[in-house]
């Protein structure tokens, strides 16, 4: 019956279209996994918010080459048997053609070999693992962002680059395949680039753990220089503010490579001084494109509609937009300006470049995105009821990720100290 | 391990065992008395954490004095006993009392499950924190490390007045004495003219206040985020279920075990800490099959 009516409408449309390009679609629909439910929806729900805001631009100013789009969402948080099922079910029955998917590096895992399987092109979105493109040969899945490699080498780069002699450090990580593997890129790293350094204490507490007091117990006894957490959400709240309220912010040095998404819910309790980072070069003031009247209508309209300023997300899935936005273009533009197929969209994203809300970015041989890393520290002033991020730096990606077809721990092994010297863009806050 | 690592392992220990003592006796409170295994207890908890955020940013916004932050947790853990534990027991819990435990098992995992939805309508997803009454405490300094007054003296002082007065109550007042009559043998109980009926309510709705309150007291050392109430659960069962399930007094030494154990853990063996309490729940039900502190129980036939 669903399916009758569905043919119904597609003749009807194609009668409608009779006059244009036969092969132009009614709809390009776009379908985004993202998290709605459960603690990774601190991310999940403003990345909505933004693709909800982004389709409806495209679709006012004539969508992507004349098609509107059309976005079906799907909730990572059900876990990772339904979101394939109903990936499988929107990739086939629901015709969708290109896939945003996903947040979660383990369903990273899990969709990467089946969109390749399914042969649709599938943007990674969001999720951090390295692994997957380095392991794997994939025709029909990309990254339109950075990975884990280059987000947390940018964290250890920054962090010597400005505190050059601290001598011990210690980590709390979320106790899952990210706060693990993050942990092993920072140490394999460290032990290249400033081989004295001494790791005093490695704790991983439970995920979603509700208090860290022993941890941070243990800490203020250790004293150590220098303290790293690769958490977020909830977890880094709690953790960040259980420290700051006991001094251990005051003497040891805390390095958070994904606090730009707490600055807003941590407010003021957040101490100055804190090196943080954001996945990419996302901040809400980013120092060069602020000013751009598209970047600053795009972050008021946001904030208008949602109560809070964007955070990483949100350029992430800005990002996805733009490369397909660019892509289509590409593609269309390589098949004399008729609507590309998918095989010609996939021979379309090697070596495309797009802009989101920040820095351009490429996408390389293996489909891997090569984004610039913004670190910084955090700052009160008057004008923002939480800490801003100020002495930023802009490190280059392309410098800080292996090369195509070599492994991160492969290429981490050949790092030397001299790394920490790669040029890179400082800006104040202004 | 020195003597001050031990001094700062036992001040976290019992800090953590505090507030899981407050959730797991309101569990085993209902468990003893109703013989049912409430799964909903962990909701209970989390709309404590999250009724007592709200009152107290409430409170802020109304510019009232900060110090009323203290009785409004007490409040709020109190209104969701009230409204949220009633409500359970009398439009469902009265209705299967008479029903198969896997039954009773079912229904109350359904309400979690229905509570956890509820709880997302109505506060969303993103993390609320509520650290004032943390801040306003300030902090102690003990061997040489700053701890908070909040979690090392007032979490263990609550714990320990909800120790004495359940005792003091159940023993001393004829209310208390009615309840322990209908744990012993409600068939009897009811013989004698007791309205078990009422027993339930009662019982109910206290342990869901202890559960709401172990919530409100968690709210300002914590970020109050979905998922908090199913971690909960399964933590305060296993202290339940290591002291003997219906074990007021076993359920604080089980709590002070674990807590103890936990933060040792972080100490010796960080990789064990998650484990810690389970290993010490398998250790001892091995040994003691019916827990730690449970009698046996008479056969009857």
């Amino acid at each position: 019956m669903i399916r009758t009516f569905a043919t119904a409408a597609a003749l009807s449309t194609l009668l409608l279209a009779g006059a244009q390009a036969q092969d132009k679609p009614a709809e390009l629909r776009v379908g985004i996994s993202t998290f709605l439910s459960g603690s990774a929806s601190v991310f999940g729900e403003p990345a909505k918010q933004a693709a909800d805001m982004i389709v409806e631009d495209i679709n006012k100013s004539g969508g992507i080459l004349g098609a509107p789009v059309k976005v079906t969402y799907i909730d990572e948080g059900a876990g990772a048997e339904a979101l394939t099922t109903e990936y499988k079910r929107l990739a086939q029955d629901g015709k969708t053609d290109v896939f945003f998917s996903a947040i979660s590096s383990g369903n990273c895992n899990k969709i990467a070999p089946l969109a390749e399987d399914l042969k649709v092109i599938n943007f990674m979105w969001d999720c951090g693992t390295q692994q997957i493109l380095e392991q794997g040969k994939y025709r029909y899945v990309y990254r339109t962002q950075a990975n884990a490699t280059p987000e947390v080498l940018a964290a250890l780069v920054y962090l010597l680059k400005t505190r050059p002699n601290f001598k011990t450090i210690a980590v709390v990580n979320q106790d899952y395949a990210w706060g693990r593997d993050s942990w092993a890129i920072f140490s394999s790293a460290l032990k290249k680039l400033k081989p004295d350094a001494q790791v005093v204490a490695e704790l991983f507490p439970k995920f979603g753990a509700p208090d860290y007091s022993t941890e941070v117990s243990r800490l203020l006894a250790l004293r150590p220089d220098v303290v790293l957490s690769t958490s977020w959400g909830g977890d880094l709240d709690t953790f960040v503010r259980q420290a700051a309220q006991r001094g251990l912010m005051r003497n040891s040095t805390f390095v958070l490579p994904l606090a730009e998404s707490s600055l807003q819910r941590i407010g003021k309790d957040l101490p100055d001084g804190v090196i943080v980072g954001a996945r990419g070069d996302h901040y809400f003031l980013h120092p060069e494109t602020r000013d751009d009247p598209k970047v600053k209508g795009f972050m008021e309209a946001f904030k208008a509609r949602t109560g809070s300023w964007p955070i990483y997300p949100v350029f992430h899935m800005s990002q996805a937009f733009a490369a397909l936005q660019a892509v289509y273009k590409k593609a269309s533009d390589a098949n004399g300006g008729k609507f590309p197929n998918k095989e010609q969209i996939a021979d379309a994203m090697k070596g495309l470049s797009f802009r989101g809300l920040g820095r351009a970015i490429t996408i390389r041989e293996d489909g891997q995105g090569v984004e610039d890393q913004l670190m910084g520290v955090t700052k009160k002033v008057d004008a923002y009821p939480f800490p801003i991020i100020d002495d930023m730096m802009i490190l280059p990606a392309a410098k800080l990720m292996p090369p195509v077809g070599q492994k991160s721990e492969d290429w981490i092994a050949t790092l030397t100290p001299d790394l920490v010297k790669v040029e890179a863009a400082s800006f104040r806050h202004r | 391990m020195s003597a001050q690592t031990m001094a700062l392992a036992f001040f976290d220990g019992v800090a953590y065992a505090a507030l899981v003592f407050l959730v797991a006796v309101g569990l085993t409170l209902i468990f003893g008395v109703m013989r049912i295994l409430n799964i909903a207890h962990g909701s209970l908890y989390a709309f404590g954490a999250y009724a007592a955020a709200s009152l107290v940013a409430g409170l802020g916004l109304m510019g009232w004095s900060p110090w009323l932050a203290y009785p409004a947790l007490a409040v709020a853990a109190a209104l969701v006993g009230i409204i949220v534990g009633g409500a359970i027991e009398t439009l469902l819990l009265q209705r299967i009392y008479a029903k198969e435990e896997s039954l009773q098992l079912l229904v109350t995992f359904a309400v979690f499950m229905v509570l956890e939805n509820v709880q997302r309508l109505v506060w969303g997803v993103q993390p609320y924190f509520v650290a004032e009454p943390v801040q306003m405490l300030g902090n102690i300094n003990l061997g040489g490390i700053d701890y908070t007054r909040y979690q090392t003296l007032l979490l263990p002082a609550v714990a320990l007045a909800v120790l004495l007065g359940l005792r003091l109550f159940l023993k001393g007042t004829l209310s208390g004495q009615i309840i322990l009559a209908v744990t012993e043998d409600r068939e009897a109980a009811t013989a004698i003219g007791v309205n078990a009926k009422r027993v339930f309510f009662v019982t109910f709705v206290i342990g869901a206040s202890l559960a709401a309150l172990g919530g409100a007291l968690a709210a300002p050392t914590t970020s109050i985020l979905p998922g908090m109430g199913a971690d909960m659960i399964v933590l305060s069962f296993a202290v339940a279920a290591t002291a003997g399930l219906g074990q007021i007094e076993g359920a604080a030494l089980t709590a002070l075990l674990i807590g103890l154990g936990r933060s040792f853990a972080v100490y010796l063996a960080p990789e064990f800490e998650v484990l810690t309490p389970y290993l010490i729940m398998v250790l001892v039900l091995l040994a003691r099959p019916q827990g730690l502190f449970a009698r046996p129980e008479a056969r009857r036939i």
